[in-house]
């Protein structure tokens, strides 16, 4: 029967989705803990909405085993407890946006008396409440995405399944969205980010899963993903061959010319140890910047620049 | 709960259809110029003193007429606001937002076609009381059966819009409108070889109908709608739409009842298996 760890809010085993004569996911097999921002990163047609859609029920598995918080995926009672902002996100567009809350709201089961209160906080909260009043068909795509992102968090979820949650919006939007998940994530919930944005993933998530043809390359903590294997770049003067030779015992890629030294590193920790160590044989350093590979370069080294497809 | 909440929104969202403003406006020119009709009509048989019994059954006959162009009215009413609920829900992701809440797909399903079942009801019940109304005002006459004739158009309606759900779960719009309405009419035209074969003494002719009628029993149900209404005297037309030369018997009625409830159930079950 289905995997259920009560302490993950995402667990799947050779979840697999086969459309027709296209799979769109081969072989997902995925853990995520609760209370952590989660980050799905793949090429366009990875497998990734297709992913959360099994996730969500929306979407039956052709193979494998799915479960969220702990009961399988598609449980409905389950789905009091998570949230969802698809892709594009729509809905009757004669409602106004606290009609729309207010329908998403009583499906969720709440009451009357609940919604009194959390609509308009809501509201508040994704910056629409001067626009409490108006339908949805005088909205603008960011509007809509807002109104949306109300609509995931209306029940206080406890996991919360984002796709493409910036998509459409300003800078003052994306900064909200990234705002937002900080505040699920203090308040202890899970979020798991689609997107292909991967400085707002870079912002936001603890992890990351790089996925290519519906199946999980890497699973990451970002923090070390993003720590691992520095290159250094150096100006100093007064450097030999033999200090470049003991350079060896600390880092890879040793390149020098002329006052520049480059060098790759497993650990940005080991940089003071190599600083001493070029000081100590007097060399003169001016300057030492390590490179930092951005989550893009991460990215493209781990899935590929075929784009997956 | 969640059916009685998708219920009311989908009521709303089907008043909020252009469609149904224009046929309700097209009803009412309908029953306007019915009562016009009828308004001369009753002038011209006061002037030349008609015997009231001929009035009464031309009354009925007119009723009868009109209650046809209703029925036609509220069928294709029926599945061209139908037609797009689910598969252009499906199609433009709207249904994700809504399937993803705690609610079971059966209770999505059900409310959106109770929320056409009211509205439907409400213009069948406006137009077939404005129809009788003005004939009750003509010259006192009103359906023989009226509940019955009701029940049974009613009936047609929503197996109509039961068989559109159905095929709404798997094809686009324009398929389910143009596969719905087919069907229909293979029912309508069955019904007429019907009637011709009674008339004509053709058994064969007869059972082609039937076949027709199993396939799609709603013109049965219209058919027996139009017989329980009128009287002895109008059924006694021949080769008309309303005609009763051969009348869908009871167990006609209750398979239509049984087609319709399996409509509904299936299109719950291919709803509730397929992917959104």
């Amino acid at each position: 029967m289905a995997i259920s760890k009560p302490d993950l809010a995402i667990s799947t085993r050779a979840l697999r989705k086969v459309f027709r004569d296209k799979i769109a996911v081969r072989s997902l097999s995925l853990e995520v803990p609760r209370g952590e921002v989660f980050g799905f990163l793949g090429p366009n047609g990875a497998g990734k909405s297709t992913s959360v859609k099994m996730l969500l029920g929306l979407v039956r598995p052709t193979a494998g085993q799915a479960s969220i918080l702990g009961r399988p995926a598609g449980h409905v009672a389950t789905r009091r407890k998570v949230g969802f902002l698809p892709e594009h996100f729509r809905f009757y567009d004669w409602l106004t946006a606290t009609e729309l809350l207010q329908v998403h709201g009583r499906l969720y089961g709440m009451t009357r008396d609940e919604l009194r209160k959390r609509v308009p906080a809501l509201l508040d909260l994704v910056g629409l409440t001067p626009h409490h009043d108006k339908r949805l068909r005088d909205f603008s795509k960011g509007m809509l995405q807002r109104i949306g992102l109300a609509q995931a968090l209306l029940n206080e979820p406890e996991l919360i399944f984002l796709d493409e949650p910036t998509s459409g919006l300003d800078p003052v939007g994306r900064r909200l969205v990234r705002d937002i998940i900080k505040a699920q994530r203090e308040r202890g919930a899970t979020v798991l980010l689609n997107s292909h944005l991967l400085s707002e993933v870079e912002i936001t998530c603890d992890r990351v899963a790089f996925i290519k043809h519906g199946e999980v390359l890497e699973t990451r903590e970002l923090k070390s993903l993003l720590q691992e294997q520095t290159s250094v770049s150096v100006r100093a003067s007064k450097l030999s061959s033999e200090i470049l030779g003991g350079l060896a015992q600390f880092a890879s890629s040793i390149h020098a010319t002329g006052e520049n030294l480059n060098f790759s590193v497993t650990s940005s920790r080991a940089l003071p140890e190599i600083m001493r160590y070029l000081v100590n044989h007097g060399v003169d350093v001016y300057e030492c910047t390590p490179q930092r590979l951005s989550l893009e370069e991460r990215f493209l080294e781990i899935v590929g620049t075929d784009g997956g497809l | 709960m969640a059916a009685w909440i998708m219920a009311g929104v989908t009521f709303r969202e089907a008043l909020r259809k252009k469609l149904v403003w224009i046929a309700l406006a097209a009803g009412i020119a309908f029953l306007a110029l019915f009562g016009t009709g009828l308004h001369y009509q009753a002038k011209d048989f006061a002037e030349r003193s008609t015997n009231p019994l001929l009035r009464r059954e031309i009354l009925r006959t007119m009723l009868t007429l009109g209650l046809y162009a209703i029925d036609l009215l509220t069928v294709i009413l029926a599945v061209l606001t139908s037609v797009d609920t689910l598969s252009g829900e499906i199609a433009s992701g709207t249904i994700q937002a809504v399937a993803t809440k705690p609610v079971h797909r059966w209770e999505l399903l059900l409310g959106k076609w109770l929320g056409f079942v009211a509205m439907l009801s409400g213009y069948l019940l406006l137009m077939v009381g404005g129809v009788n109304l003005l004939t009750y005002l003509a010259g006192g006459v009103t359906a023989h059966h009226p509940v019955r004739g009701f029940g049974l158009m009613w009936m047609e309606t929503v197996l109509l819009l039961s068989v559109s759900f159905l095929l709404g779960t798997a094809y686009s719009s324009l398929t389910t409108g143009v596969f719905v309405l087919g069907l229909h009419g293979l029912a309508f035209i069955g019904g007429w070889i019907e009637q011709a074969g009674a008339i004509a003494g053709s058994p064969r002719a007869v059972n082609v109908g039937i076949v027709a009628s199993v396939i799609m029993p709603s013109e049965s149900l219209w058919r027996r709608a139009a017989y329980e209404m009128q009287s002895q005297v109008a059924g006694a037309m021949h080769m008309t739409p309303f005609g009763s030369e051969s009348v869908p018997s009871r167990t006609m009625i209750i398979y239509a009842g049984v087609y319709l409830a399996a409509a509904l159930a299936l299109a719950v079950l291919r709803f509730s298996s397929r992917d959104l």
